[in-house]
């Protein structure tokens, strides 16, 4: 079982990436389980939401302490919360941010670093990096296939919505793989 | 079984119920007094007088309890007496 | 065909499956996207149904009980102190045999204000006379439905049901279901037919007054339904699997307990992680099993004892609390006078309360406690703050 763990704040989409990978992941073929951390969502205040892939019925229900995976939504949570706590060696973190990290990293984890809200702002005309993100973690980890994530995104959005944001997590999608 | 599922009951008449047996004093009404104003059958909690063709309020005996509240509020002196049943 | 989708739309969709006439519900977290996705579908047209609008829980029951009164198959969903606020009704629904069924996203009582899950709320009901079974997944929070319909409208039970399913951890949880088709759920559940109802031409009054000469007999009548409950949970457990190859005839199922030592109980979502847990300590050569309780009302006695026949320990999860019963809730004090007189060690651990995560080490923990004779406790206080 592998397992990912979204930080974002409230209002950018966390539950959503976390429902919509979840569902992805299904359609490619794993057996896939996405929970909030049931906090009062309060826009801006730090969020967890929390995805399992298995090749089995899924039937652990606690919350995810040692991830194979993290997205962070917005770099600034790093200076609040304690993103990387419990990740597993050989985990990716895919983290959005135009910079470097430059705080410590847990050794053998991988980071990813994109500019989403760049992307976001392009593409979509909001800052709203979850679709986005989700494109990257398609591309960074393998656990979902773009087209089921695309899929995915247009059961989810209508119309030009759904185009915009399958653009932008294709656009992530291509970032990180063409530097992987 | 003898109960009913849920408590459920078909309903009854009140009219079933001869309550005129619990009396222990009868209102007898005086019909020369009366100044036919109609409050005892207005107020009466059974519902039991009634006036005829004569323009007579009558008391109906096998519902009248004998609660005197007829007798009480009539405003002709003496038209209404209660007067201890014979048993 | 599975599909993966959240917990409270698949019980939405069973719930829409099982053609209830009237539904009548106040939203509360977390059982709001229940009753959101249902009225959705009314206001569709997806599904033929009365949905009353209603200004409290009070109100959304007793709507409930006059439409179910009037010969309507009845819907509705609550949690936490919305269920208190029917707490009144909930008994009159029951005493007048009237099989509502209503589904309660598992929610803590307050105060202090919590929003977050475990199973006071229907627990603190175990007496009002409604079935209570509890469900795992989100699969069989989603069957728990069917078979609660059919047996609440058995004419040898008419009693009410609620079909409990943890707040959050399920009602908010994206994971596989199979929801079956509408042809299949008319297959298994067959239209309501009451049997007594309101009607102005051949009038009748239900829930009439019992006099002292009477009043008792009442209540017995209603523990006789509950005794024949138990054969009809089993029976319509059993012809549910046949139709969907889902099996739900035990009122209690065991998992690796056949050669187990130790035995943990417990209800719900939390049975999920226990089995995890167990196949780490099972790895580690301990002999551990699980015996999980799918129907708490009516309650299993006989079916436990047997169950937990070879075992020399149990350790019962609750995640409620009997306030006052030093650190008892309300599954272990049960499962003790199940196994009164068999020399059976048990201990019970309050777990779980508000919110508060429960993980496989958890599991363990308790399992090394129960094992060294140390219980009837809260499990994983915070001393730090008291």
């Amino acid at each position: 079982m592998r397992e990912l763990r979204i930080h974002g704040r409230g209002g950018q989409g966390s539950v959503t990436a976390a429902e919509l990978i979840a569902v992805a992941a299904f359609e490619s073929g794993v057996y896939s389980q996405a929970f909030p951390a049931f906090g009062v969502e309060r826009r801006g205040a730090p969020v967890q939401a929390f995805v399992r892939f298995s090749d089995h019925m899924i039937r652990l229900r606690s919350q995810i302490y040692e991830p194979d995976y993290i997205l962070v939504q917005d770099s600034t949570l790093i200076r609040d919360v304690d993103v990387f706590n419990g990740m597993k060696e050989g985990g990716i973190a895919i983290i959005n941010t135009e910079r470097e990290i430059d705080s410590e990293v847990p050794a053998g984890v991988k980071v990813i670093t994109l500019d989403a809200t760049s992307i976001a702002l392009e593409v979509l005309g909001l800052p709203i990096t979850n679709t986005t993100l989700m494109g990257a973690f398609a591309a960074a980890t393998g656990e979902i296939e773009l087209q089921a994530l695309e899929h995915a995104l247009s059961g989810r959005f209508s119309g030009e919505l759904a185009d915009k944001n399958i653009k932008a997590a294709r656009r992530a999608f291509d970032l990180v793989r063409g530097g992987a | 079984m003898v109960l009913n599922i849920g408590c459920a009951a078909r309903p009854g008449k009140a009219g079933d119920n001869k309550t005129g047996s619990w009396r222990v004093f009868k209102p007898v009404f005086n019909q020369e007094l009366c100044k036919k104003c109609g409050l005892c059958a207005l107020l009466c909690p059974e519902g039991c007088v009634t006036v005829n063709d004569e323009e007579e309020y009558i008391p109906d005996y096998d519902y009248c309890k004998g609660c005197g509240l007829c007798a009480e509020e009539c405003p002709a002196d003496g038209a209404i007496d209660m007067v201890q049943e014979e048993k | 065909m599975l599909k993966i989708t959240e917990g409270s739309h698949a019980v939405a969709e069973a719930v829409k499956f099982c053609r209830p006439e009237v539904i009548a519900a106040y939203p509360i977290t977390p059982q709001t996207h229940i009753v959101e996705a249902l009225a959705e579908m009314v206001a569709n047209c997806e599904l033929d149904s009365e949905y009353i609008c209603v200004e409290s829980e009070f109100s959304a029951l007793s709507a409930c009980l006059g439409a179910s009164a009037a010969g309507s198959r009845v819907y509705s969903a609550t949690s936490s102190q919305g269920l208190a606020l029917m707490f009144e009704v909930c008994f009159n629904v029951a005493g007048m045999r009237l099989p509502v069924v209503m589904s309660i996203a598992n929610r803590s009582l307050g105060a202090p204000l919590s929003i977050w899950n475990d199973q006071q709320d229907s627990i603190s009901l175990r007496d009002s006379g409604w079935m209570q079974v509890y469900a795992e997944d989100n699969q069989e929070a989603t069957d728990l439905h069917f078979i609660a319909y059919k047996v609440a409208e058995d004419h040898d039970i008419l009693l009410p049901a609620f079909v409990c399913f943890d707040g959050f951890i399920l009602s908010h949880t994206y994971e596989p279901v199979d929801v079956p088709a509408q042809e299949e759920v008319d297959a298994y559940l067959p239209s309501f037919k009451p049997y007594q109802r309101l009607d102005a031409a051949d009038p009748i009054s239900m829930g009439m007054y019992a006099t002292p000469d009477y009043y008792m007999e009442f209540r017995y009548e209603i523990s006789r339904a509950m005794e024949r409950a138990k054969e009809a949970l089993k029976r319509a457990g059993r012809e549910f699997d046949e139709e969907f190859g889902r099996d739900y005839s035990a009122p209690v199922e065991g998992y690796r307990l056949e050669d187990a030592d130790t035995a943990i109980v417990a209800l719900g979502s939390i049975c999920g992680t226990v089995k995890d847990a167990i196949d780490e300590m099972r790895g580690s050569g301990r002999k551990v099993g699980l015996l999980k309780i799918r129907s708490f009302r009516p309650f299993p006695d006989k079916e436990i004892l047997k169950a937990l026949d070879d075992v020399s320990t149990v350790a019962v999860l609750d995640k409620n609390v009997s306030l006052g019963s030093g650190a008892g809730g309300a599954l272990g004090l049960e499962v003790k006078d199940a196994l009164y007189g068999s020399g059976i060690e048990v201990k019970d651990y309050i777990t779980g309360l508000g919110g508060r995560d429960v993980r496989k080490r958890d599991i363990a923990n308790i399992t090394d406690l129960a094992e060294s004779g140390k219980g009837d406790m809260y499990y994983g206080l915070r001393e730090e703050v008291l």
